[in-house]
This record gives C-alpha cells, sequence and structure tokens, in this order.
C-alpha cells in the first residue's frame, strides 16, 4: 500500500482532488468573511448554499447552459440574504435565529422546488456537468500540471477571488467601510457611511458566493441534486471564518486543509483501508473542531458582529 | 427619501402574547398558500387535507401526539439553552447519542430484570444526549470556542460514529444495511392506546414539559440560568458560577434530546437505523422560538409543527404538493414569529426626510 500512496499519479490525484474538494468551501468562506467582516454573521449559509445548488441545476437541465446555472444560483443567493438583511439589519432581529430561519426556509423551498420541477422518477435526471480545463503548457508539468493546472473554471475563478477579497477588505476605501461598520457601526455613520446599506450589500455579496458554491457542487463536482449534497459545507465555511480570523488567505489555507482530509478520506476509501467508512467522514468535522479550539485564544471577532446597527442606541 | 426607524413601544397589554403566535401561525399560512400555488394545488384544498390529516379522526389525531413527542422534546432541549444563551444547535446530534445509548442497552442488557430496563435505558439516553451536549458546553466556557459552530459539527462527528457502529460492532449479525438488531421485547415503550401508536414516550414528553416549567420558575438553579442568559458579567458579579450553570444547563438541555432519542428507538422503529431522525433537532430550534422559550409554548408549537408535518402527508396524496413545503412551512414561521414578536417590543417609524 505505501507504494501506492507515493506514486506519482497518486499524488497528483490528491492535490487535484483536494482542489476540488475545496473549491465550494473557499467559496463559501470568502462570503462569509465578507459578511462578518461587516458585522453580519449569516448562518443562513447552508440553506442558501442548497438552494444554489438546487436552482443552478435546475436552471442547467432546463436550458442546458452551465454557466445561467451559476448566474442563477448566484441570484438565488442574493435574493436569500435580501431577506437576511431585512430580517438581522434593518429589523434588527437576533442574527443566530434569522440565520437558521433562512436556513430551514431555503432548504425546504429547495427541494420543494426540486419535486414540483423535475417530480419523482426514478432514476433522478442529470446533466453535462462542467469538464476541467487543461491550461496549455502549464499542464504538462509533472504533478503540478495535472492537478493545478487541470481544474474547472470555478475551481480557477475561486483562486482569483482570494486576493481579490483581500485587496477589497485590505486596500480599496469600500473595504475600510465594510470593515469600520464590522467594528464601530457609530463611527462609520458619523462619517457618512450608510451601516444598512452597506451590511445588505455585503450579505448580498455574501450570498452570490454561497449559492455558487452550492452550485460548484451540482454542476462540477457531481451532475445530480440530491438532498444532502451540502452536507455541512456551510458550517465549515463558518469555522473556516473563525480559524482564518476573518482573513481571506487565511481562511482560503483552512479550506484547503479541509479539501486535503476530504480527498484523502476517499483515496484511503478506495485503497481499502480496513476501518468503517464512516470512519473516515468524521474526521474533516473532527479537525475543523480541533482548528477552531487551537485559534480560539487569538480570534479577533469583528467587534460589531452580532450587534444590530439603531442609530438611538449611541449614548446607552 | 424616506428612512425607517425601529422605536420602542409602550408596553402592551398580557393577552397581545397569547395572540402573537396565532397570529404569527395565521400570516405563516397565508404566506406558504403562494408555493402551494404555484405547485397548482387548491390551497383551501390543501390546508383542508392537512387539517384533516392531522386532526380529522381519531386515529389521526394519536399520530399527531405521537409525532409531536419527540418535537416537545427536541424544542424544550433548545429552549432550555437558549434561555442561558447556550446556542445548542445539536440537539439532532444529541438526539442520536441517545438513541444509540437506548439501543445499546436494549439490545446487549438481557441480564437486567426486565422492570429496570426501561429506567435503565431512560437514563441511559438522558445522560448521553447530556454528556454530548457538554462537549461544546465545556469549549464555550473554557476555551471560548463558539458554540453555535461546535454544536452544529458535532452532529456530523455524532452521526458518523453512528454510522460507523452501524456497519461495525452494531450492526445486525447477517444484515448489509446499516442497522442494529432488534431490542428486546421489555425495552419497547409499552402502547396506551389499542389500535394506536400512542405510546408510552408521549407521557414522558408531558412529563418533561412540567419537570422544565418547575426547574425554569421554581428552582434557582432555573433562575441562575436565566440570569446567565440575560447578562453573563451581571451574573457572573453576583456570585453565580456561570461556567457550571452552563455546564449544567447543557446537560438537561442534551438530556431531553437524549429523551427524543430514546423514544423513537423504544417506540417506533424498536431497531437503531441511520434515519432514526427526520431533523427534529433542527425543527426543535424553530418549536423553542415559537414557543417563545417557554415550556407551554413550545408543547402548542410542537403540536402545531406535528400536525404540519403529519397532515402534509395527506395533503402531498390528495392536494398533490410535494411534503417538503413542511420545511417551508418552519422557516416561515420562525421568520414571521421573530418579527411578531419584534412588534410587541418596538414599533416601525417611516419618516420623509
Amino acid at each position: 500500500m505505501m507504494s501506492e500512496i507515493f506514486s506519482v499519479a497518486f499524488i497528483t490525484g490528491i492535490i487535484a482532488a483536494t482542489l476540488r474538494m475545496s473549491t465550494p468551501i473557499i467559496l463559501a468562506t470568502l462570503g462569509e468573511i465578507i459578511t462578518e467582516r461587516s458585522g453580519v454573521l449569516n448562518l443562513g449559509i447552508e440553506g442558501t448554499m442548497l438552494f444554489g445548488a438546487a436552482i443552478g441545476f435546475l436552471t442547467t437541465l432546463s436550458t442546458g447552459s452551465l454557466w445561467l446555472g451559476v448566474l442563477a444560483a448566484a441570484l438565488a443567493g442574493i435574493a436569500l440574504s435580501l431577506i437576511m438583511a431585512i430580517l438581522s439589519v434593518y429589523l434588527g432581529l437576533s442574527q443566530h435565529v434569522s440565520g437558521l430561519g433562512i436556513t430551514i426556509f431555503a432548504s425546504g423551498l429547495a427541494m420543494f422546488i426540486y419535486r414540483l420541477v423535475v417530480g419523482s422518477p426514478t432514476v433522478p435526471p442529470i446533466i453535462d456537468p462542467f469538464s476541467p480545463i487543461a491550461i496549455p503548457l502549464l499542464s504538462r508539468i509533472p504533478i503540478l500540471g495535472g492537478s493545478f493546472f487541470t481544474q474547472y473554471s470555478l475551481t480557477y475563478i475561486t483562486w482569483l477571488l482570494i486576493p481579490a477579497v483581500s485587496i477589497f477588505l485590505f486596500k480599496t476605501r469600500a473595504g475600510l467601510r465594510v470593515r469600520t461598520i464590522g467594528q464601530n457601526p457609530f463611527a462609520a455613520d458619523t462619517v457618512g457611511v450608510n451601516v444598512n446599506l452597506t451590511r445588505t450589500l455585503c450579505l448580498a455579496a455574501g450570498g452570490a458566493f454561497f449559492g455558487v458554491a452550492g452550485a460548484f457542487l451540482t454542476l462540477a463536482h457531481q451532475n445530480m441534486f440530491l438532498i444532502d449534497v451540502i452536507g455541512g459545507r456551510g458550517w465549515i465555511a463558518i469555522a473556516m471564518t473563525i480559524f482564518g480570523n476573518w482573513n481571506p488567505v487565511m481562511g482560503a489555507v483552512g479550506g484547503l486543509i479541509f479539501g486535503f482530509l476530504d480527498a484523502l478520506q476517499l483515496r484511503l476509501q478506495t485503497l481499502g483501508v480496513d476501518l468503517p467508512f464512516h470512519i473516515f467522514l468524521m474526521i474533516p468535522y473532527l479537525i475543523t473542531i480541533f482548528a477552531l479550539i487551537s485559534v480560539s485564544r487569538k480570534a479577533s471577532v469583528p467587534a460589531g458582529l452580532l450587534k444590530p446597527y439603531r442609530r438611538e442606541d449611541k449614548g446607552g | 427619501m424616506i428612512s425607517m426607524s425601529i422605536v420602542k413601544r409602550k408596553p402592551l397589554p398580557g393577552w397581545v402574547i397569547l395572540v402573537i403566535p396565532v397570529a404569527a401561525v395565521f400570516v405563516t399560512l397565508l404566506i406558504t398558500a403562494i408555493p402551494i400555488l404555484f405547485a397548482g394545488g387548491n390551497v383551501f384544498k390543501a390546508y383542508g387535507s392537512l387539517f384533516y390529516g392531522a386532526l380529522g379522526s381519531k386515529f389521526n389525531l394519536l399520530e399527531t401526539f405521537v409525532k409531536a413527542s419527540p418535537l416537545i422534546l427536541t424544542g424544550l432541549a433548545v429552549a432550555f439553552a437558549f434561555r442561558a444563551k447556550f446556542w445548542n444547535i445539536g440537539a439532532e446530534g444529541q438526539l442520536f447519542a441517545g438513541a444509540i445509548a437506548a439501543t445499546w442497552v436494549g439490545i446487549y442488557f438481557t441480564w437486567l430484570p426486565s422492570f429496570l430496563v426501561l429506567p435503565v435505558m431512560i437514563i441511559f439516553g438522558f445522560f448521553a444526549g447530556g454528556l454530548w451536549a457538554t462537549i461544546p458546553a465545556f469549549l464555550k466556557t473554557k476555551l471560548k470556542v463558539d458554540d453555535v459552530v461546535t454544536t452544529l459539527l458535532l452532529n456530523y462527528v455524532i452521526f458518523h460514529i453512528m454510522g460507523a457502529l452501524l456497519f461495525g460492532p452494531m450492526q445486525m449479525p447477517g444484515s448489509s444495511w446499516p442497522r442494529s438488531a432488534s431490542i428486546m421485547d421489555a425495552a419497547f415503550y409499552p402502547m396506551l392506546i389499542a389500535r394506536s401508536r400512542f405510546h408510552f414516550g408521549i407521557i414522558v414528553s408531558f412529563v418533561a414539559i412540567l419537570v422544565i416549567w418547575f426547574i425554569n420558575s421554581k428552582t434557582v438553579f432555573g433562575y441562575q440560568s436565566r440570569g446567565v442568559g440575560i447578562n453573563l458579567e451581571a451574573a457572573k458579579f453576583g456570585g453565580i458560577n456561570t461556567g457550571m450553570v452552563i455546564l449544567k444547563t447543557a446537560i438537561i438541555s442534551g438530556g431531553l434530546a437524549g429523551l427524543a432519542g430514546v423514544g423513537e428507538v423504544a417506540a417506533i422503529h424498536h431497531h437503531l437505523m441511520m434515519d432514526v431522525s427526520t431533523g427534529y433537532g433542527y425543527t426543535g430550534i424553530v418549536i423553542a422560538m415559537l414557543g417563545n422559550l417557554h415550556p407551554i409554548g413550545v408543547a402548542l408549537a410542537a403540536f402545531f409543527f406535528s400536525v404540519i408535518s403529519v397532515g402534509a402527508q395527506t395533503m402531498g396524496r390528495v392536494a398533490g404538493i410535494p411534503t417538503y413545503i413542511v420545511g417551508v412551512i418552519e422557516g416561515v414561521a420562525l421568520m414571521t414569529m421573530l418579527i411578531f414578536i419584534l412588534l410587541t417590543e418596538y414599533k416601525i417609524r417611516w419618516t420623509k426626510s
């Protein structure tokens, strides 16, 4: 077995799978970082991802266009985030409970719409999914070519989004505004930033990321919609946001670690390691909890997180 | 431009608190009529079949009680934790822990005198759920790890532990499915009404309502638990050992969810399998909020959701509405209730500027 583990094919395969499996986690984590940096925890993430997965899949199923599916998933995510904005930003309701409400609502709606559209066929419908794109020349490098440079377009886009979100948050005026309202909304308001509108826009951006992250699973990773397709990846993204200390690059590192564990457990299973496969499935979640423990002491939570902004509250 | 602000209103009379949930339910059903219309259903026929399916005959009504039992327990579990601001989203996992423990006792404790089997099973199930909930409570109080995330992640961990057990040591001999052997007859919850599934666990959940009501309103611990929820710092300053209070709250909360798991094994399935819960732990969150975290409110909310989920089966058959409408109704009910609770304390003022 050892020789199999160190073969070029195995290493190439596991790097490729790591990058693939980490794509939805990284996308969702980036979305959650933008949202939380503005002061809103969006626990609607898991349901929003499922909704994006369903709407994206159904759109592609009926139009035949994968990119229309991705677009529809982004719009579906935005729509749900706007409900989240009404509840948690404008009405100032508990972010915890509003988010869970969105997740329950969106999960129900996703499965309801899916059933409505496809009915209950004995074989679930499938689509022709995204295929990996080999980048010319680079894809011929040994190991790296077959892994890094033979990926889905959505995976490449996700890599580009990591520095993009970083630059947005830390190098632009708009990003500074977002971070300020996440730390001290009263100060931001004083200098004329529209706190609630900015938070709503951040929620919307995050929602688009969640929707596409979900659609990646039904349009690239798999070619069908299953009700447990998200499988807690939204919650993992919440954990990675904390693990990455609300920093896109560190969050992406967390996503890669999770992707690696996910890829590894699949490979070990297929190599016939004699353990119940559920033990392998459990490992990524356990490691995520340990990762949270390891950073808990130095976590720098945005000071305005979880607090609705009401101008009248200032004095009290 | 018109801007919106939210301002405190004068306290409303006490009866409003009773009207609020009813109004929220009404508004919810109004909103969820939209997806029913989209599904091509006749709203009156759909809701008619829903309520008939849940309440229309003696058998249907008793089935609604059967379904309400785990929902009452998970609802109480979440409500009791939320009251202390211990964000236990892990009732689903604690239910699994209780179900695993109950199955273990029910299969292997054959040496117990039969009258002791049920009490031992209930105690083991309670503490299995309770102990599972102490993990996030400990991480929260000692290591400052966010309880929302850990309780959620632990749901997946215990789900896979259960899977490993059901494909491993607990798998029924000769079976290739992830299911355990059947529990012994002495471990069955007795059926209390002939030709129905009205079982002993329903009584357990009713007793739990009374016990939680008693703890909340008549004991020092209930008062401390509430105090920790309202203002952690003040509670600490007032000399309460807040870490210990949260830990005990977690044990009771997880224990209640564990009892729901015991009930599903001992009364319904008589063995353990992967879908021993159909999301009772998550529905418990909605129930806790709709019940305003009060045990009586939780009981009523659980009954309402039981009506929805039992009735949805009939609605699916009669009106052709996919049963996943249940999740939609749950989500809308939660959001509507949140807004209604807000409107009892605040009013929305629109101003032109």
